[in-house]
């Protein structure tokens, strides 16, 4: 079982890889899309599938990973691909000082300040809060990133950059998903009081879920400030916290494959039907509504874990 | 000795009084049950020991650690292990699971030893899942392990929480109604489960409607009624008080 499933993401990496070889650049670019938009999602699901909390400003994260690439690749001229770690730490940082305060409220009302969040730190960035984020216009003149003396320019070698950072994130939200922390998680998504009263620390992990998944974004956003070049508050808004936070529901909540395949389908199949203009959004969002309806767990959804022990006293059991 | 104590203990909600200066002793090593007619304030003063809520006046004593500071968590640590009232099991993950985290006070690993698969983690993981298998096989479940603990039969669900409150290493178990919702048959198991627990050297505090069971397996039996502790004494002493007579049966008068 665990060998088929191996096979599925080998075979589905090779035949990625190979990509770019056949794409022109504006396919290919579509991919690097989607690549960005499944790793925020899977950052967003550790937060939204595992722990349950509802967080509609994950957006905001993202912002101060690319802001602070920004702001320190232009000033400073430190190269962008180093800065990823101190990305992930701002962000992680700013949820740490955002959630505290907010992370004991549950389901919905947390869900509304999160938009409050989201909003606020786009507007002050417009703002130009600090003088330093370049107000409406952004910041442009990022440089291009190097990778050893290569300079990383084509849409075909983002494309590799991308997915490799996505490939490391699926491999290490695999095992965390498989461990003492991915179970708490699940724990308080389940039942809080339960998992309080089972000796689990339920505000700690709430806080980190928060501040761990508000960190891998921050560091997206830092390969994003490195792709585009210029940054600007647009690309920060509500809609791409609803991106988020939808290709996860509609993929598979707490599900690793799930959220994959839902990055292809909200960004990716918009794309394909680009041809039929406005009627494609209406479709779109017809399959949602229907998604939810029939299948409320996602396309994908999550499978219960594999415990290796078991295998060995249910042979015992038999015999 | 004893190991638990509540000192006039008292907790209100707005304007009633539902733990009135309560005041016993939980002793190491002994089974004692605490019971009352329905709203005695029998659970409320579990979710006093367990620091759900706080007492606005009283001290509560575990091995002599006042617990009136510390969050739920820190006193299951401390060694009190509790089941609740209505069944609270996570449904949607697998019986192992629901034991595991009880292991999970007992364990150290964080987020960054599992994604980089150090060994310590895996050791830690794998003698994990023994002792939940252990506390499994303890209740009678290791069979079930695998499946979606929303898919045990209702008696079977109440064996899983004391199997993830035994997975929290408990120096005291509390169980609120252990016996709710079981057949005879499954009662009489319990019985027995219960003492077989207090052999391994926890004790027992429980809370249970079921006369039969507390007048068999408890030592020592504490009565509340409106919140206040209206007897406390050995099981023959309970039978024959009769303010606890009147407390079930009402007055003659009535």
């Amino acid at each position: 079982m665990t060998e088929k499933r191996f096979l599925v993401y080998g075979g589905v990496a090779a035949l990625l890889a190979v990509c770019p070889l056949f794409l022109n650049a504006y396919w290919t670019d579509v991919l690097n899309s989607i690549g960005l938009y499944a790793a925020l999602g899977l950052s967003l699901n550790l937060i939204v599938g595992h722990a349950g909390l509802f967080n509609l400003g994950h957006a905001a994260f993202y912002a101060v990973g690319a802001y602070t690439a920004a702001i320190l690749n232009t000033k400073f001229h430190i190269p962008i691909l180093a800065l990823m770690p101190l990305c992930g730490l701002t962000a992680g940082l700013f949820a740490l000082l955002i959630a505290r305060p907010i992370i004991h409220l549950r389901g919905d009302y947390l869900c509304i300040v999160t938009i409050g969040v989201g909003e606020i730190v786009r507007i002050a960035l417009i703002n130009n809060v600090f003088g330093i984020t370049g107000g409406a216009n952004g910041i442009f003149g990022i440089a291009r990133p190097s990778l050893m003396g290569w300079v990383i320019r084509r849409p075909q070698e983002f494309f590799y950059l991308i997915w490799a950072f996505v490939a490391l994130t699926v491999f290490l939200f695999h095992r965390l998903e498989n461990s003492r922390f991915g179970r708490a998680l699940n724990y308080l998504r389940e039942d809080e009081t339960a998992a309080e009263g089972s000796g689990i620390d339920t505000a700690h992990y709430k806080l980190m879920a928060f501040v761990l998944g508000a960190a891998w974004a921050g560091m997206v956003g830092n390969i994003y400030a490195a792709k585009m070049t210029i940054i600007a508050p647009e690309s920060f808004s509500f809609w791409e916290s609803v991106v988020m936070f939808t290709l996860i529901i509609l993929g598979g909540s707490g599900s690793i494959p799930g959220v994959l395949l839902g990055a292809f389908l909200i960004v990716g199949l918009p794309e394909v039907f680009r041809g039929f203009t406005n009627a494609r959004m209406m479709v779109f969002g017809a399959a949602m509504i229907a998604m939810m309806i029939f299948r409320t767990g996602g396309i994908l959804p999550a499978r219960p874990r594999r415990y290796e022990l078991l295998k060995e006293e249910a042979a015992e059991e038999s015999t | 000795m004893s190991l638990l104590s509540l000192r006039r203990v008292t907790k209100s909600f707005g304007g009633l009084t539902a733990v009135h200066s309560v005041s016993f002793e939980v002793d190491s090593g002994t089974i004692v049950g605490l019971i009352g007619p329905n709203g005695a304030g029998k659970t409320t003063v579990f979710n006093l020991i367990t620091g759900i809520y706080r007492p606005d006046q009283g001290e509560i004593l575990f091995n002599n650690t006042s617990l009136l500071r510390l969050p739920t968590h820190r006193i299951i640590a401390l060694g009190i292990g509790r089941t609740f009232q209505t069944i609270r099991l996570f449904q949607n993950l697998t019986v192992l699971e629901n034991v595991l985290a009880g292991c999970h006070c007992r364990m150290r690993c964080g987020a960054v030893s599992a994604m980089l698969g150090l060994a310590r983690h895996r050791k830690e993981e794998k003698k994990a899942i023994e002792q939940a298998m252990n506390a499994l096989a303890f209740v009678g479940l290791e069979k079930s392990a695998l499946q979606q603990a929303k898919n045990l039969s209702y008696g079977n669900q109440r064996l899983l929480e004391v199997a993830r409150a035994l997975a929290t290493e408990p120096k005291l178990l509390i169980l609120d109604e252990p016996a709710g919702g079981m057949n005879e048959q499954e009662t009489a198991a319990l019985i027995d489960l219960i003492r077989k627990i207090q052999e391994q050297g926890v004790t027992v505090l429980l809370i249970e409607h079921d006369m039969n069971l507390v007048m068999r397996v408890c030592e020592k039996i504490v009565v509340l009624e409106y919140g206040s502790k209206i007897a406390e004494g050995s099981p023959p002493e309970i039978k024959a008080n009769p303010r606890v007579i009147e407390a079930y049966l009402g007055t003659e008068e009535d």
